[in-house]
């Protein structure tokens, strides 16, 4: 699985590139009987999992198909509500797919300014003298490596555990940015990346990895 | 390799206790205001941390590295929290954290009986106990 995303924050914190390696959410489909043994939720145009696991389905995973067709906005293609087909218990058996969904855009500008604060204040907490903010934060099975440069640009990688020498491919990400980016006559600082040839490179360069 | 402090917070987010070893700097705000803006940015990196999960939304946050520091997090069930800064030389400390709930916390705390839940640890022996189990760190 290795690089599953990356993103660029400019120095007022906001979010001007966001790339996601595609393949890399977790599904799982199963059978079930009445009652489902799991408590939904509707949120955000998406029915949730708000309480209870079963064959690998934990809470956080949003429904994505139902008895093979696709779930959107909720409804299910002939315009029936997932809800509703669920609640009535003639449609059991019913084979549902559950997957984690990967964060809304509007959310990862939310999440990215929110670090870009928890990094100026992992400065100010240093109990060490010139220490830098956060470069890798680590979760169980994860980490989120964080690249400050000395203009005050973040390159930031969310890798798997296995994923070695993030530190170095960072870096090489700052290239291509300065490449393909700030070498762009019709780019403006700070403003949101729409590079063509910056996103083929960074794309294929992340393969190679 | 160094160990420079150590909070524990309680699940309502006070501050039971801090400890310092050898800080090197201080952050330049009042003690109860570091303890609420450490507590803040712990809660904050845990939401971070469970929303960009694309396995699970129940995702532990493990610690993080900067440039001359090392923050290292443990959370029991029951919602204490035990923060350790230390040099960046130190590898996983997350035993060291267990071991500090499970035989000094559990034992000089939590089973003391006048001790109150939710208020400042002020036991002597747990201060000692403490001190002499850091003092001991073959990293220290």
């Amino acid at each position: 699985m290795g690089i599953i995303s990356v993103y660029i924050v400019s120095k007022a914190g906001g979010l001007i590139f966001s790339h996601d390696q595609p393949n890399t959410s977790a599904e799982v489909e199963a059978t079930f009987n009445c009652p489902l043994g799991l408590v939904l939720e509707e949120v955000d145009r998406q029915v949730v999992v708000k309480y209870g696991e079963k064959h690998g389905i934990q809470v956080g995973y949003s429904l994505v198909a139902l008895n093979g067709q696709p779930v959107a906005n909720r409804c299910i293609p002939d315009g029936t509500s997932a809800m509703t087909v669920l609640t009535n218990p003639e449609n059991y058996p019913v084979s549902l797919k559950f997957a984690r969904l990967r964060v809304s855009i509007n959310e990862r500008i939310m999440l990215l300014s929110m670090f870009h604060s928890i990094y100026a204040i992992s400065v100010k907490l240093s109990p060490a003298k010139h220490s830098s903010g956060i470069q890798c934060l680590e979760a169980d099975s994860f980490k989120f490596y964080c690249f400050q440069t000395i203009t005050g640009v973040k390159f930031i990688v969310v890798a798997d555990n296995k994923q070695q020498k993030v530190e170095d491919l960072l870096k090489r990400i700052y290239e291509l940015y300065a490449d393909f980016v700030l070498k762009n006559p019709f780019y403006s600082l700070d403003m949101p990346i729409r590079c063509e040839h910056f996103s083929t490179n960074l794309t294929r360069f992340i393969e190679e990895n | 390799m160094t160990i420079y402090n150590l909070y524990i917070f309680d699940r309502n987010c006070s501050c039971l206790y801090y400890k310092e070893w050898t800080r090197q700097k201080e952050a330049g705000i009042p003690r109860e205001e570091e303890f609420k803006l450490m507590y803040g940015m712990i809660f904050s990196l845990k939401s971070l941390i469970s929303r960009l999960s694309i396995i699970s939304a129940k995702e532990g946050l493990v610690g993080y590295t900067a440039s001359n520091y090392k923050l290292h997090y443990f959370e029991t069930p029951t919602g204490f929290k035990f923060v350790m800064n230390t040099d960046t030389s130190v590898g996983n400390v997350q035993d060291v954290l267990r071991h500090i709930y499970a035989r000094i916390f559990v034992e000089y705390v939590v089973r003391n009986p006048v001790a109150r839940p939710g208020e400042h640890v002020d036991s002597e022996l747990f201060a000692a106990k403490l001190d002499d189990y850091i003092q001991d760190l073959s990293f220290k």
